[in-house]
């Protein structure tokens, strides 16, 4: 026989308002550790609080933040996808491929390559969603693949001599403001519009808090896991985008390890890793964090190998002080 | 031997046992009997150490014990088979037997050999064989039975308790522990035997303890007594809860849902029953009856071998529950924490969450305004006691959470409710809400279909019965039928319908 004592907390009211909410608010962490490191670079570096820098800040950090929007995504159903890096190059590889060897026109190749990626978003939704096994070890098993392929497809090297329109995506400016920065810009307000102000995006939360009341309740949870890959396909994609117009080219070789960065801007930006809990909006500050991290150490002419290090132990640190949350 | 004198138990407030006596002499198989929650779990709890009593005493053989945890149980030869076992699947029995006591030869290491040799021992004291290098999981469950029954004497049990031990075994597999049971008996160990199958008991049992409602009834000697007797030791005469009023059949009422064939496992019985506008119909039996899983198929939310169910006259199958909701089919789940509520969400995003399509704004979005009005008259409708739509539901009490998972069904055009274990774990006052409510829901149109463990509730509230024994339906009762001995009767004692 079960028995509960509730009620206990039911009488304490809420107390003042404005610093206990903003304490509460899961962004609150991040965007205190946001501040923080942002006030040391700019001690350590007059550099760093020019327009200039934040600006190449940004720009820097757009295709991790995009790739990191898909992953929010999948983070918050409570699963994970190892293969956006490889999907990213894929995609791009296979879109500079069909503009360079076979002559089709830019517009037609940037419409491909998005196709390869939420094809294989959805391939990676089908194998979790139906296939019912575990997302690390299908997007481990994805990434592998399309590493693969899109090394088989370009013999291993850089595909260039796209049109140079395509450059606009990745070095254009508009006013002041790098196109890239924009476009990270207009996806993170499309994914905060679908996360908080659709059934969809209310359907991805309920299933990473529980997956089976939020079945049992009538909500289709098969397809909703298809599309949250979906859109991480397609956010790999259209990172692709943004990277082929930087480099000018298709990289197979391209966004090697962008999958953990990914990963640690959403954990960074305060999501729980077994999914349910976060807004999109910390995973925005999780990869700006991340890059000013890189941006301000690069500035000290601290030793690369020594960055990694620090980058993981402030990882570290920032999950360990956020772990209640 | 084993004399528990008095014995009491308090959960917080509230008293699960009162003063049972429990008296096992060497060299018997002693029947625990009760029907669920009647307090045969806790006491077994109390007997291994695994709770403390709050009062009484644990005496064996002449001598007052007191367990500090399980271990110290064991030590003093207390030996339990639980009801789901603890076993490692991956390892084999000889491993199983000697977990975290392994036999060591020479440097620390393992030495096989002796444990293997210890093992064949003891399992020939059973007269069973069984497997010794395969992983436990490739075993049956009578063998791996046998080998947790082995672990226990391995341990030197002289008092062994068999926690349902029937549950999940066939008829042969269950010929064949008796057998192990009867050799034991010989060998002078106790045996406290927990089964709801009356006939088991009246096969190999020497007496019988009974408890009712965490009471001690009485105990007897098997060979005088009877069927009948038991069974009105077992429910006893009660208070009556203050349900609702039956209104009576209607008469013409239309069938609401039809299921024509259910059947569970592969080989199983196979079920049917109707369901019809305005009534409520009971599902009893129980614990592992089946009752829940085949609510669960006809959701599509458990995989049956068979299950064919007719919705306005049109025969289909869910895939998923979602389906079923589409065709107004809805559940309220048996544990709401699991099953039930998005603890990390509100009340509101609770309620509202599979029905986005009362408020949308462009086809797309969501109509926050309309969401919230339409939750708080959804909490209106059913009285959720909240600070306001907002407040996160594991600030609730157990009765509101129930409430909370009711009104989201309120904003559809539901036609069958599902209610599992409705009132489980809700206090009085609350439980009397839900059954008001639910009264209320059938004098809308809705059917219910209520899963209870609690005969009280089962009686008080349905308008027909389907009794489940062993996977299926074995007794479909109405009106005067329904009535503590006639379902404790089918459920111990029914005959459920195979078919090839």
């Amino acid at each position: 026989m079960s028995h509960n004592a509730t009620n206990t907390a039911e009488d304490g009211k809420q107390g003042g308002f404005s610093l206990r909410w903003v304490l509460h608010s899961p962004l609150a962490l991040p965007l205190i550790g946001l501040i923080v490191v942002s006030i040391l670079m700019g001690f350590a570096s007059e550099n760093f609080f020019s327009v200039g820098n934040i600006m190449n800040v940004l720009r820097q950090v757009s295709i991790v933040a995009i790739l990191a929007v898909g992953m929010t995504f999948v983070i918050l159903t409570g699963g994970i996808d190892l293969s956006v890096g490889a999907v990213m190059a894929l995609s791009g590889t296979i879109a500079a491929g069909l503009m360079v060897n076979m002559g089709l026109p830019g517009w037609v190749g940037l419409l491909a390559g998005l196709g390869v990626g939420v094809g294989l978003g959805i391939f990676n939704g089908v194998m979790v969603a139906w296939g019912r096994m575990p997302a690390i070890i299908v997007t481990l098993a994805t990434m592998g693949i399309a590493r693969g392929l899109g090394l088989l497809y370009s013999g291993g090297y850089p595909i260039s001599g796209i049109p140079s329109w395509i450059s606009w995506f990745g070095i254009g400016r508009i006013g002041i403001v790098p196109v890239p920065v924009i476009a990270m810009v207009i996806v993170y307000a499309l994914a905060w519009v679908l996360l908080q102000r659709t059934p969809f995006g209310r359907h991805v939360y309920a299933i990473g808090g529980n997956e089976l009341a939020a079945k049992l309740s009538g909500v289709k949870t098969q397809m909703v896991k298809l599309t949250v890959y979906g859109i991480s396909g397609l956010t790999s994609a259209f990172a692709a985008l943004i990277l082929t117009g930087r480099l000018m080219s298709g990289q197979p070789n391209a966004g090697v390890g962008f999958e953990l960065d990914a990963i640690a801007a959403v954990v960074l930006g305060g999501t729980a890793i077994a999914g349910g809990r976060g807004l999109i909006l910390g995973t925005l500050i999780g990869a700006v964090l991340l890059g000013i991290l890189n941006n301000g150490l690069n500035l000290m002419g601290i030793n690369p190998y020594l960055q990694d290090v620090i980058k993981g132990l402030i990882i570290l640190l920032a999950i360990y002080i956020g772990r209640e949350w | 031997m084993l004399q528990l004198t008095g014995i009491k138990k308090r959960f917080g407030s509230i008293q699960v046992l009162h003063g049972v006596d429990l008296d096992v002499r060497a060299g018997e198989v002693h029947a625990l009997l009760g029907e669920n929650g009647a307090g045969k779990s806790t006491l077994m709890k109390i007997l291994t150490g695994i709770l403390k009593p709050s009062e009484g005493t644990i005496t064996i053989e002449g001598e007052t014990r007191h367990f500090a945890n399980y271990d110290e149980a064991i030590e003093a030869g207390i030996g339990i088979v639980f009801q789901e076992f603890s076993l490692i699947p991956y390892l084999t029995a000889v491993e199983n037997m000697f977990l975290a006591r392994e036999i060591r030869g020479p440097f620390g290491l393992l030495d096989r050999k002796a444990m293997r040799k210890r093992a064949k021992e003891i399992l020939a004291r059973l007269e069973v064989n069984v497997p010794l290098d395969v992983p436990i999981a490739k075993l049956s469950v009578a063998e791996q039975q046998f080998v947790e029954i082995a672990k226990a004497l391995s341990l030197n049990a002289r008092i062994l308790v068999l926690d349902e031990p029937t549950a999940t075994l066939t008829p042969s597999e269950v010929e064949h522990l008796f057998k192990v049971m009867r050799e034991l008996r010989k060998q002078g160990v106790a045996i406290i035997f927990i089964s709801h199958h009356l006939e088991e008991i009246f096969e190999i049992c020497d007496r019988i303890t009974v408890l009712r409602d965490g009471e001690y009834v009485g105990d007897c000697l098997v060979s005088e007594t009877d069927n009948d007797r038991l069974v009105e030791m077992m429910v006893g005469r009660r208070i009556e809860n203050s349900f609702p009023e039956k209104p009576g059949p209607r008469p013409g009422a239309k069938v609401m849902l039809e299921c024509e064939e259910v059947q569970l496992r592969k080989g199983g019985p196979i079920s049917d029953f109707l369901l019809r506008e305005g009534e409520i119909l009971g599902f009893a039996g129980l614990v592992g009856s089946g009752r829940t899983e085949t609510a669960l198929a006809m959701l599509g939310a458990y995989p049956a071998s068979r299950c064919k169910v007719m919705v306005d006259g049109e025969e289909t199958r869910f895939k998923e529950p979602a389906e079923a909701l589409a065709h107004g089919i809805g559940l309220l789940p048996e544990s709401r924490k699991e099953q039930g509520l998005i603890t990390s969400f509100s009340i509101l995003q609770n309620i509202s969450l599979n029905n986005y399509g009362k408020y949308r704004k462009g086809h797309w979005f969501i109509d926050l305004q309309k969401e919230r009005e339409a939750t708080q008259t959804a909490m209106g409708q059913v009285r959720v006691k909240a600070q306001g739509p907002m407040a996160r539901v594991d600030t609730l009490s157990g009765g509101n959470q129930q409430k909370v998972v009711i009104a989201r069904w309120l904003n559809h055009q539901m036609k069958v409710l599902i209610f599992d274990e409705p009132t489980r774990g809700i206090d009085v006052g609350a439980k009397a809400e839900i059954y008001q409510l639910m009264r209320a829901f059938t004098a809308q149109g809705y059917a219910i279909i209520m899963i209870s463990s609690e005969l009280p509730e089962v009686i008080g509230m349905s308008d027909r019965v389907c009794v489940f024994r062993q996977g299926g339906i074995v007794a479909t009762l109405e009106g005067d039928a329904i009535n503590a001995e006639e379902i404790m009767t089918h459920a111990t004692t029914g005959r459920v319908r195979h078919v090839a």
